[in-house]
């Protein structure tokens, strides 16, 4: 338990540094892009979102540093992140809540398949060492350098314009209303195919490399020479002695890369289109929609922690090392 | 003498291939009789590992078997080639009929796994009729036979002492009453005390188990008070093989000799502890003729150009020794091509 | 950034130095090595001399709209006649510029940061460690994409300083964990004992055996970075008036290249990057194996008899064994 609290400690911090970073940013910056955008907007904003956005943009300068970032936290703590100029007037944290279903959806699930199928691969090939499986090597180490979006281009240039398979962008089909019905549920799948395809494909080639490389060393540890001696299953050996060891770097290596997936995964919505947090950052980026653009980046850094979170409770219950107390 | 065990007849055994290969082990002649302790002495590099892991297939790359036999003489009179079996008849034969309590317990147990599941997944892969009861029934009484209280059983690795991780491995190796035993080192990172307490221990399990141990440690002092006879390995080849005693009164090879004065003896009279100067040489860079002879106070020329033999020196066949000390030396004057 | 995972475990394991001449060349022998190093010096040279070699002014437009590759447009040309293969041979300075740039500068961060921690240990240590798991965790994309928006003219080595700023940490936690461990080394504990200065130790015990380390961290920061910033270019955010490869890509998507089937406009930049990334993932592949022997495939030679851990294969060569019995 001390290790997970550990962990939590850790991560309030993380997030406690994100949203400072976030609060400094802007006031760090040369010109004030938000005070000419609030100048266009005048006679459009009532007085409590020009407050708000003042507060979290900094705009008064007659107040001092500290209070400027007690009065930020005051408004994250009522979950006001401002207003969205793309979408004005709609607040910052519905435009969020309309996409982050649709992103951890597509990302969440890619990106466990990813793992799942890259680190099985990586067990066979690391196992099977000078085995025909070597010869994958060098394709996925060119894979893994493929940018994701560009992989994304590619996709829907063959996919979606030369033989049209599949839509092209957008997460489903435009004449249905969003709703929990079988129609809207299977479009949604369908248009989540291509994008989710191109994630896995870019995405698997960096778990098989970090996997079979894990596995190699693994194998040359005493305790696989042992369960050799002792006379197991190969299924046994590999699995329960090699791959079980070897997998546990490569869960902490994926609570670590977590964000330079999400990275990836989030230009991949915008080549496709996605409705979820990626096109929004793009589209905000595009129209300067720095409030919009602040609670993006807030809203990836928690999913992130959250996810590094998780990961860390699978590797507690897969390590008995990290459980000394029980 | 009792009836071989395990007999290993000319074995070569090299690291790599083609022209970087370096040869780890030449023309190993050696007999394990049924209920003995043979202990392997040597130095850290004289192939006394190598040797107990290409006996059992172990040894892992780059190494390569590249010539030799090795047998298995059952109770019943069968023999097994253990260089020719498929993989399938190795993993059968493994632990069943020979088991292995490795070097450094500290990396021999796999730590994500309780001690019980390592325990029984050795009944599990070589007795498939056995019901999960029996099994954990087995493992109580393993630990009880190494004295560890069976609560230990949920414990993982990492919870464990040294000495207790060790003594797992021993109840390990006994899981399945083999034939053979081989201990690589078994207490070399214990302190003494644990030494002896682990040593005794395995003593008395032998009496009352009845299997074959192959001893392999540095401290010959430890060989002559568990072992009757010893091997002595040098640069890959053994120069001196003879019952304990006749080892710790009259050692014929000069390596044996130094051996015997590295150490200091647990029992009997004191000796001066002298060593042997300089260092085992490479793999790669061995010298011509009798690998010791650099390092030798009493080479003759002979040495250096001829490799001597393995054989009973002059009037006594219960010992083998190579040394051309103990034999008539070649002419000098004609060194082979 | 899945290798990493395995990188980090390997670099924990290198073993004492031989001679560093003998090391260097062996560093060099590897094939993967060799076949990186060649990609790399390529791209370097178009780096250099590009913009002489280039057909065309990249900003110039002509008659021939939209063609597909030809004699006189190997590459083809843009919806304004501009020539593609000028674009990327002119933009592959910038690439180049920003990616060595931000990997210099996140590889002194990271030394500074990496050592210091790993040396000083205590309160130091916690808090250096501290500082970077936080900024690792933190999603590096979305944060170099707000603070470059945010920053009205963003030219390329402010973009390389922002990359640097966010993707430092990764090499700083592997260098900690290299530095504590040689830290105990004897000739370290010898130089202390001695009463030499700590930063002289650093300099000359403790810097030269991480070279290997730095130098993988090194590389794997200048994919990172050229990856950031041909998105960056990609998403519109940088300055899309100078040419690299995520600026050809820019136009290519914002004039709906794949819609109207002009592959050749998006596919050489993107062959490119990957060609780019690949390379310099050889290069770490290359020092990962030299860190790391175990990871080294058997040479050609060895590969009539197939090694397989547990399994020693018997080879009867039949020579040996006569050879002390005449």
């Amino acid at each position: 338990m001390k290790y997970l609290l550990q962990r939590l400690a850790f991560y309030l911090v993380t997030a406690w540094a994100a949203i400072t970073i976030n609060f400094l940013i802007p006031r760090m910056m040369p010109g004030d892009p938000v005070q000419a955008l609030l100048a266009r907007f005048q006679g459009q904003l009532d007085t409590s979102a020009v407050d708000s956005l003042t507060a979290l943009f900094g705009l008064d300068r007659n107040q001092s540093l500290w209070q400027q970032y007690t009065d930020y936290w005051s408004h994250l703590l009522d979950g006001d992140l401002g207003l969205s100029f793309t979408f004005f007037p709609t607040p910052v944290s519905e435009v969020i809540a309309q996409s982050l279903p649709w992103t951890l959806a597509l990302v969440g699930l890619t990106t466990l398949i990813s793992f799942v199928l890259g680190t099985g691969i990586g067990v066979f090939t690391g196992w099977r060492r000078g085995s025909w499986l070597d010869g994958l090597l060098p394709v996925t180490t060119f894979i893994s350098a493929i940018p994701y979006f560009w992989l994304g281009l590619i996709a829907i240039a063959l996919f979606a314009v030369k033989w049209p398979l599949f839509p092209e962008s957008g997460g489903y089909d435009n004449s249905l209303v969003p709703a929990f019905d079988w129609p809207f549920i299977s479009s949604a799948l369908y248009h989540g195919v291509l994008p989710g395809l191109t994630i896995v494909l870019s995405a698997v080639a960096g778990w098989i490399l970090g996997m079979r490389n894990m596995m190699v060393t693994v194998s040359s540890e005493d305790y696989v020479m042992v369960a050799q001696a002792k006379g197991l299953s190969e299924r046994r050996v590999m699995f329960g002695y090699a791959a079980r060891n070897a997998v546990l770097p490569n869960i902490s290596g994926f609570a670590l890369s977590i964000g330079f997936i999400v990275g990836g995964t989030l230009l991949v919505e915008m080549v496709f289109s996605y409705p979820g947090i990626g096109l929004q950052l793009f589209q905000a980026v595009g129209a300067k929609d720095y409030p919009l653009m602040q609670g993006v980046f807030l809203i990836i850094t928690l999913s992130v922690l959250a996810a590094n979170l998780l990961a860390d409770v699978i590797y507690m219950a897969l390590d008995p090392r990290t459980r000394r107390e029980a | 003498m009792s009836e071989p065990v395990l007999t290993v007849r000319g074995l070569n055994v090299d690291y790599g291939t083609g022209d970087d290969a370096v040869h780890a082990l030449r023309d190993i002649d050696l007999t394990l009789h049924r209920g003995e302790v043979l202990g392997l002495a040597g130095e850290s590099g004289s192939g006394k590992s190598t040797l107990a892991y290409a006996v059992t297939r172990l040894l892992s790359p780059p190494g390569v078997i590249t010539g030799g036999e090795v047998h298995y003489h059952r109770r019943d009179g069968g023999a097994l080639d253990l260089l020719a079996l498929s993989a399938a008849g190795l993993r059968a034969f493994r632990w069943q009929e020979l088991s292995i309590v490795f070097q450094g317990a500290m990396n021999s147990l796999n730590p994500v796994h309780t001690v019980h599941s390592q325990l029984t997944d050795v009944l599990r892969a070589h007795r498939p009729g056995m019901k999960r009861s029996e099994r954990t029934a087995r493992a109580r009484e393993l630990l009880a036979l190494v004295g560890i209280s069976a609560d230990r059983l949920s414990a993982y690795p990492h919870q464990l002492s040294g000495g207790m991780r060790q003594r797992v491995m021993i109840a390990m190796a006994l899981a399945l009453e083999p034939e053979i035993v081989i201990m690589d080192e078994p207490t070399t990172a214990l302190d003494v005390v644990m030494q002896r307490q682990i040593l005794s221990q395995l003593v008395r399990l032998r009496e009352e188990l009845g299997f074959s141990v192959v001893f392999i440690t540095h401290d010959i002092s430890l060989l002559i008070e568990f072992s009757d006879r010893i091997a002595i390995m040098y640069g890959g080849r053994i120069v001196e093989e003879a019952r304990a005693a006749a080892i710790y009164r009259d050692p014929h090879h000069p390596y044996s000799d130094g051996l015997l004065h590295s150490f200091p003896a647990l029992h009997g009279a004191r000796r001066e502890l002298t060593g042997i100067p300089g260092s085992p040489p490479h793999l790669s860079a061995m010298p011509a003729g009798c690998a010791f002879h650099p390092r030798c106070g009493k080479a003759l020329d002979a040495c250096a150009g001829h490799v001597p033999v393995l054989a009973a020196p002059d009037g006594d066949a219960s010992r083998t020794v190579a040394c051309w000390l103990h034999r008539p030396a070649p002419a000098t004057a004609a060194p082979r091509p | 950034m899945a290798v990493t995972a395995a990188a980090e475990v390997a670099v924990t394991d290198a073993t004492e130095p031989p001679a560093p001449g003998r090391r260097r060349l062996r560093f060099l022998r590897g094939r993967k090595t060799v076949v990186g190093l060649g990609i790399l010096a390529f791209f370097a040279v178009i780096a250099v001399i590009g913009p002489w070699i280039a057909p065309y002014d990249p900003d110039a437009m002509s008659d021939a709209l939209l063609q597909p590759p030809s004699g006189a447009h190997w590459f083809g040309t843009t919806h304004t006649g501009q020539d593609v293969l000028s674009q990327i041979l002119v933009g592959t300075r910038g690439v180049l510029v920003v990616g060595f740039v931000a990997g210099i500068l996140a590889t002194v961060l990271s030394v500074l940061i990496g050592v210091s921690a790993g040396f000083l240990g205590g309160t130091a240590d916690e808090l250096l460690s501290l500082l970077s798991n936080v900024f690792l965790v933190i999603p590096g994309l979305p944060l170099i994409i707000i603070i470059a928006s945010l920053v009205s003219d963003a030219g390329d080595l402010l973009i390389a300083a922002v990359i640097a700023f966010t993707s430092w940490a990764w090499g700083a936690r592997v260098l900690r964990a290299q530095t504590l461990s040689l830290r105990r080394r004897d000739y370290v504990e010898a130089a202390r004992a001695t009463g030499e200065s700590t930063w002289r130790i650093i300099l000359f015990e403790v810097l030269p055996n991480l070279t290997a380390v730095i130098a993988s961290g090194f590389v794997g920061t200048v994919v990172f970075a050229i990856l950031s910033e041909i998105t960056l270019a990609f998403i519109g955010v940088a300055d899309i008036s100078d040419w690299n490869w995520g600026t050809v890509l820019f136009w290519a998507q914002s004039n709906q290249a794949l819609a109207q089937g002009a592959w050749w406009w998006f596919v050489p930049a993107g062959l490119c990057i990957a060609l780019l990334g690949m390379s310099l993932g050889l290069i770490n592949f290359g020092i990962d194996e030299f860190v790391n022997p175990r990871l080294r495939t058997e040479s050609g030679a060895s590969r009539k008899v197939r090694m397989r851990v547990g399994f020693t294969p018997v080879a009867r060569t039949g020579t040996s064994e006569k050879e002390t019995r005449p």
